[in-house]
């Protein structure tokens, strides 16, 4: 039997900390196709993100994800990965001395491909988005502006040629001329390779010219409007509010979540450290 | 008791005056500050034996030096002795001396010119039963493309070995000295001392690679003293031992002086690495740096403590220091201790610790992205050593370095294939950071 191509979101529902988020969200995207997902701040739209990919502080408790038929809730982070998922983040993590190219590498080498020739592949990307060869062996995102990230991160996505894209907040921190290349390369994605795009956004702009098939609007943890890329006009001339008044939901009645700290100190400073504090034991 | 030791008068006197001085010198307790956390009550100095004369036979100390290229100087010191010493023709025509302290005028002014007092008991010993002193001596003006390179070799069991090297960059001369510490599978105590003075607008890069046995206890000493307009930069790569101690004095004697300090370390099983800094200022518009890196795996422990001094001359000071620690098992254990002494205004100091396990989100993000747990926890870590490494003073160390990681990391990924485990989850952090601008 051959398995069906969908990337299957069902009765998904999840929590940060001893906050529940997701109260069980529904969506199917399949090759090609371009989805996005709009809401209020604090409807769960980021966590929807994390949860697909296994972030650690995001603990799913009920519901089940499917890529091609992959239990994706069953692998670790790294495996859905190479089942097909990619993640765009919003804030894209800086890694100090880690080149784009080793992780690109390293990421080659775990599907048993080789780890040489894809730096070819990296420049021709990077050529792609209009977007300096440089970043390739620069260390990943370090001081680098907010619509670097993103490119660098469109710039990961076109290397690993990934099945279903989620895209969170890719749009943000990007000026007009990175939005559009970015949703350019997107587009071209779809159509090349046949990806299919969950894109979570705040805002319409990315939908200009990246025109979504179905666009969900989630709030309250839950998918309480679905329409074509007619629905993104509404939202952006009436808000939120009065779609969702529509749907029966008051919108943006939940808190902004944000994930618990799990660590204080990475590799980086911690300015928020306290200096009188007693030395580490 | 250290008669018989080979050297000029004026050493013999040293060794004598140290050896009748020992008894009012207390051995170190850990209730000194600069002792705190040490392993410095294991020692038993009963176990171990000064050598009197080189044991062995003068087989040549085979190693590989040529990552280093031509080279401009090469001593190798085998358990406190010179065995072999090498020139190249065009340092000796442009008057460096590299060898035995003995055989050079300059030996007297050289010996206590940067450590003018022993730091501690082993800084007395080391005088009393050091035998051959290994003096580097860089003429005022010269400038040395190519590195000297000093081999001490430890390989008797249940010796007390004493090496010193002394060196001598002079007025506007410049000159990169590695010296590459190392030993066979022995159960002995090595007790190093570097001195090294830098003259007016002089360069002095050292670096020191220190890859003892598993075994072995070290207690070292390094004391650089800097003159005007001089620099030091010194670089340590500490990975060796079952207890590894440095302490490094960088003293910053004339106006202008500046003082890098490096160092990376990797605690692997039992041992403990501890490193001591004091970053003394003691002239107008000095400058120090400072940057030690550690990673910390099975039930390794490091210590890092370190003082900043701004001495009241000192003014227009500008003083940074930073440690930092990863913890890559849940038995893993670093201390990190910052301190300033500032005694005058007009300064800009800092420092910074911390002590964490892998960032959780630099390895989820690496994971995202399709690269398994463990090699992305190993792209991290060749990552954190990055900007130390690039402070090493020739790329052979570097790489020295960059290889003893490696190996690390194999051996890492080795424990966790057999084990079947990951990393550990990253629990409470047990880490303090500071940064603070004064």
């Amino acid at each position: 039997m051959k398995t069906e191509r969908v990337l299957r979101i069902e009765g998904l529902t999840a929590r940060v900390g001893e906050t529940d988020i997701l109260h069980g969200v529904d969506l199917e995207v399949r090759p090609g196709e371009v989805h996005a997902v709009m809401g209020p701040n604090g409807s769960g739209k980021s966590t929807l993100a994390h949860v697909l990919m296994g972030r650690p502080g995001y603990e799913v408790t009920g519901g089940s994800v499917t890529l091609d038929g992959i239990d994706l809730l069953a692998i670790p982070t790294w495996e859905r990965a190479r089942a097909g998922l990619f993640l765009a983040l919003q804030h894209p993590t800086e890694v100090p001395g880690v080149s784009l190219e080793s992780v690109i590498a390293e990421a080659a080498l775990a599907v048993g491909r080789s780890d040489t020739g894809f730096r070819d592949i990296l420049v021709a990307e990077a050529a792609r988005i209009g977007f300096d060869e440089k970043f390739v062996s620069r260390p990943l995102n370090v001081d680098l502006s907010g619509g670097e990230k993103k490119r660098n991160e469109m710039l990961m996505m076109g290397a690993l040629r990934p099945q279903y894209a989620v895209l969170d907040e890719i749009d943000s921190g990007l000026d007009v001329d990175a939005l559009a290349a970015v949703s350019l390369r997107l587009q071209e994605a779809t159509e090349e390779d046949g990806l299919g795009v969950l894109a979570i956004t705040h805002f319409s702009r990315l939908l200009e010219i990246l025109e979504p098939d179905r666009v969900h609007v989630l709030a309250s943890g839950r998918i309480q409007a679905e329409g074509g890329s007619e629905l993104a006009e509404r939202l952006e001339a009436e808000g939120y509010a009065g779609v969702l008044a529509e749907a029966g939901v008051s919108a943006g009645l939940q808190a902004e979540v944000t994930p618990p700290e799990v660590h204080v100190a990475g590799f980086g400073d911690d300015p928020f450290a306290d200096p009188l504090a007693d030395p580490v034991g | 008791m250290s008669a018989g030791l080979p050297g000029p008068d004026w050493l013999a006197s040293i060794r004598r005056l140290t050896v009748d001085g020992l008894d009012g010198v207390a051995h170190p307790d850990t209730d000194e500050e600069v002792w705190r956390y040490s392993r410095i009550g294991e020692v038993d100095l009963d176990q171990y034996s000064p050598l009197k004369r080189q044991r062995g036979s003068d087989t040549v100390v085979q190693r590989d030096l040529s990552a280093y290229g031509e080279m401009a100087g090469v001593v190798v010191v085998r358990n406190g002795w010179v065995t072999e010493v090498t020139s190249s023709s065009d340092s000796v025509k442009a008057g460096v001396y590299v060898g035995p302290v003995g055989n050079t005028s300059d030996g007297e002014a050289l010996f206590g010119a940067a450590a003018e007092e022993p730091a501690d008991l082993y800084g007395h010993l080391n005088r009393a039963f050091g035998p051959e002193p290994v003096a580097v001596v860089v003429p005022d003006g010269v400038r040395l493309e190519t590195p000297i390179v000093v081999v001490v070799l430890t390989d008797a069991d249940r010796a007390a070995v004493f090496p010193r090297v002394l060196v001598r960059c002079g007025e506007d001369a410049a000159a990169t000295v590695v010296e590459l510490h190392t030993s066979t599978e022995v159960d002995s105590l090595v007790v190093p001392v570097l001195e090294a003075t830098v003259g007016r607008g002089g360069y002095l890069r050292h670096g020191l690679v220190q890859e003892l046995g598993s075994r072995v206890f070290q207690l070292g000493h390094q004391a650089f003293r800097v003159d005007q307009a001089g620099r030091i930069d010194a670089f340590v790569a500490g990975l060796g031992g079952d207890y590894a101690r440095t302490r490094t004095d960088c003293r910053l004697v004339g106006r202008g002086a500046e003082g890098r300090l490096a160092a990376a370390y990797f605690g692997e099983r039992a041992q403990t690495l501890d490193f001591r800094t004091f970053q003394d200022h003691a002239a107008p518009d000095t400058r120090s740096e400072l940057l030690f890196k550690g990673a910390l795996d099975g039930a390794s422990r490091s210590i890092y403590t370190g003082l900043i001094r701004v001495r009241p001359e000192a003014v227009r000071t500008v003083a940074h220091q930073t440690n930092r620690n990863v913890k890559l098992s849940l038995d893993a254990w670093a201390e990190s201790v910052p301190n300033l002494e500032i005694e005058t205004d007009d300064v800009v100091c800092s420092h910074a610790s911390t002590v964490s396990p892998v960032d959780e989100d630099q390895r989820f993000f690496l994971e995202s992205r399709g690269v398994p747990t463990v090699a992305a926890e190993r792209l991290l870590l060749e990552g954190f050593f990055e900007d130390v490494a690039a402070e090493a003073p020739h790329p052979a160390v570097a790489d020295a370095l960059r290889q003893a990681l490696a190996d690390r990391l194999d051996r890492r990924d080795v424990a966790h294939r057999e084990v079947g485990a990951v990393a550990p989850e990253a629990e409470s952090i047990s880490g303090a950071g500071t940064e603070v601008p004064s």
